[in-house]
């Protein structure tokens, strides 16, 4: 559909005098940053003497140095956990929510509640119930006669920081799953208990398939918020040099640029996280065609 | 066959699954609150009922810490979520409209360049904002967390976009005819009648910036008249690895999270509905 307004006369002016704060923002912070940032990744720079001309080699220094490469698993070992879990648990709660049930609104509350407060703030009291001798998840593992486990040390910090992030995240999740069961027609469950069909054949042979764009669209949005995560990451494993037990991707870009000031191979580290976003997401496309229905 | 039984025992596994749930989501809130409440030396207790229980942490919160510390914090966490709004749902709000009403040469191309800008993660502009930031002389001071909000966004401007499409073209017309300039529709037609979209984008934007943990990070000095409350938080907690009181730390988180739960709780409707229309919109 072809619609419009014409600007008259002066209003030319008016309408790019509107526009330029998106233009600046495009300028100097998304796609100008974008192109800086790959530039930058060509030189070495400490931003106090002249920057000196790298080519490629802090691509090439990606892939010798150990702790990126242990960052760079570290977010993809987090991402391969994280997503599938934010995924089946948020649409698990959304197709309980989805049954009728009392209180529906009670608990859409309760689970959103950790997605609207400051992971700064839940991680500090993640950090008390976590703690080794003094937290209360031990506390719960050893009345139930489990041995006690250190949650924050490197063998389960990955597993207990991916625990925190995925209940920050469900929430969300759940809503979007939850508006994408209920656009689904009532008379297709009718027909398929018609037919004979369980409760596990209808969820399988109907909801599944007609949710398809919710978990297309949940999968992504998680795994672009697992390529990035950050804030829990830092709260929850920071160590007193300022490193981490579950450095990542993003834990390191901040750590060369900001605390070493190695501006080249910072940029360089963040131009390979945005190929892996972009990777992805062509991927997430093409399942998309293949996969997702639309009714 | 007995279908009805059937049904009601998948209920109470339902409501079982869904409680339990619940009660995980709830326990780090409640542990929260419940250790802010005790005295120093019950602060690993596990008891959940504090006893004795007493509202010293919230007064040492203000108290004790050094110079109002917290009064600070605070203050600085509203002033620049505040001023982030504002320079959103403004930037964005022109710019939606532009791209919703207005015809002109190039704009299809312009509005697709800026949704595609949604693909670029954040972290990828932080290294040569910071570098301009620095040559402008912007770190340690607020400019660099408070000036990009006012360049408008992705997120915000396509959020409006849709919702200025579905406002009827007429008025546009009538207000035409009655001689209306451009900017007269904008800002008498089409923000006025965008409340609710205004709404919902207000408070995500609120949301990011109050829970905003990088930026922070990257651009304030940790000096805590200058800094936000993340970042302060973070920092009491860093001194306290060395045996302190985690309960006026537990205190400052439960008062840190306060103004977004108050939110939340009185607009709940706007906050769900986004988020549902974010994954429905497509």
């Amino acid at each position: 559909m072809e619609y419009g307004l014409k600007p008259l006369g002066r209003e030319r002016l008016w309408l790019w005098l509107m526009l330029t704060p998106t233009i600046i923002g495009l300028l100097f912070g998304t796609i100008g940053s974008l192109l800086a940032t790959l530039g930058l990744s060509l030189f070495n720079w400490d931003l106090i003497n002249p920057p000196k001309w790298a080519g490629a080699e802090n691509y090439v220094q990606l892939f010798q140095n150990k702790d990126y490469i242990e960052a760079f698993a570290n977010t993809l070992k987090f991402s391969a956990l994280y997503v599938p879990a934010v995924v089946i648990v948020s649409l698990l709660l959304a197709v309980l929510l989805n049954r009728k049930i009392r209180g529906v609104g009670i608990f859409r509350t309760v689970y959103f509640l950790p997605a609207v407060t400051s992971a700064v703030a839940t991680a500090l009291v993640w950090n008390m119930i976590y703690g080794k001798e003094t937290g209360i998840l031990n506390w719960m593992l050893e009345s139930l006669g489990f041995a006690p486990i250190c949650w924050l040390c490197t063998d389960h910090a990955m597993m207990s920081v991916v625990i925190v992030n995925v209940w920050g995240a469900i929430g969300e999740g759940m809503i979007i799953f939850l508006a994408g069961l209920t656009a689904i027609p009532r008379d297709y469950y009718e027909a398929a208990s018609l037919d004979g069909a369980s409760d596990l054949q209808q969820f399988f042979k109907v909801t599944l398939p007609l949710v398809t764009p919710s978990i297309f669209f949940q999968t992504l949005i998680s795994a672009i918020n697992a390529f990035q995560a950050y804030d829990y990451i830092y709260m929850l494993t920071r160590r007193d040099q300022g490193d981490s037990s579950v450095p990542v991707a993003v834990y390191s870009i901040y750590r060369n640029a900001f605390h070493f000031f190695r501006m080249g191979d910072a940029s360089a580290q963040a131009i390979q996280l945005a190929i892996l976003v972009g990777v992805f997401m062509a991927i997430m496309f093409w399942w998309e065609r293949r996969y997702v229905v639309y009714e | 066959m007995s279908k009805p039984i059937n049904k009601t025992v998948l209920d109470v596994i339902a409501y079982l699954v869904l409680i339990v749930g619940a009660l995980t989501m709830l326990i780090p809130f409640a542990w929260m609150i419940s250790v802010s409440f005790r005295i120093p030396a019950e602060q690993f207790s596990r008891e959940f009922i504090p006893s004795p229980f007493t509202v010293q942490n919230y007064l040492d919160l203000f108290e004790d810490l050094p110079d109002q510390a917290f009064l600070f914090l605070t203050f600085n966490s509203f002033k620049i979520s505040i001023l982030t709004v504002i320079g959103q749902v403004l930037t964005c709000a022109m710019a939606a409209f532009v791209f919703a009403i207005v015809k002109f040469k190039g704009r299809d191309f312009l509005f697709a360049l800026l949704v595609a800008t949604l693909m670029i993660p954040p972290q990828v502009s932080l290294i040569p904002n910071f570098i301009i930031f620095k040559y402008l002389g912007w770190i340690g001071t607020q400019l660099p967390l408070i000036v990009p909000a006012f360049w408008g966004g992705a997120f915000g401007t396509f959020l409006l976009r849709q919702y200025f499409l579905t406002i009827p073209r007429d008025l546009v017309d009538a207000a035409r005819m009655d001689g209306a300039s451009l900017f007269d529709i904008f800002w008498r037609i089409y923000l006025p009648l965008s409340k609710p979209a205004v709404a919902a984008l207000s408070i995500f934007v609120f949301k990011d910036a109050w829970n905003d943990l990088l930026h922070p990070l990257v651009y304030l000095p940790t000096d805590m008249h200058k800094t936000t409350l993340t970042v302060g938080l973070a920092f009491f907690q860093q001194q306290l690895q060395m045996g302190g009181k985690f309960t006026v730390l537990m205190a400052g988180a439960f008062l840190s999270i306060v103004p977004l739960l108050i939110i939340f709780f009185i607009a709940q409707k706007q906050f769900i509905e986004g988020i549902a229309l974010s994954g429905v919109k497509r």
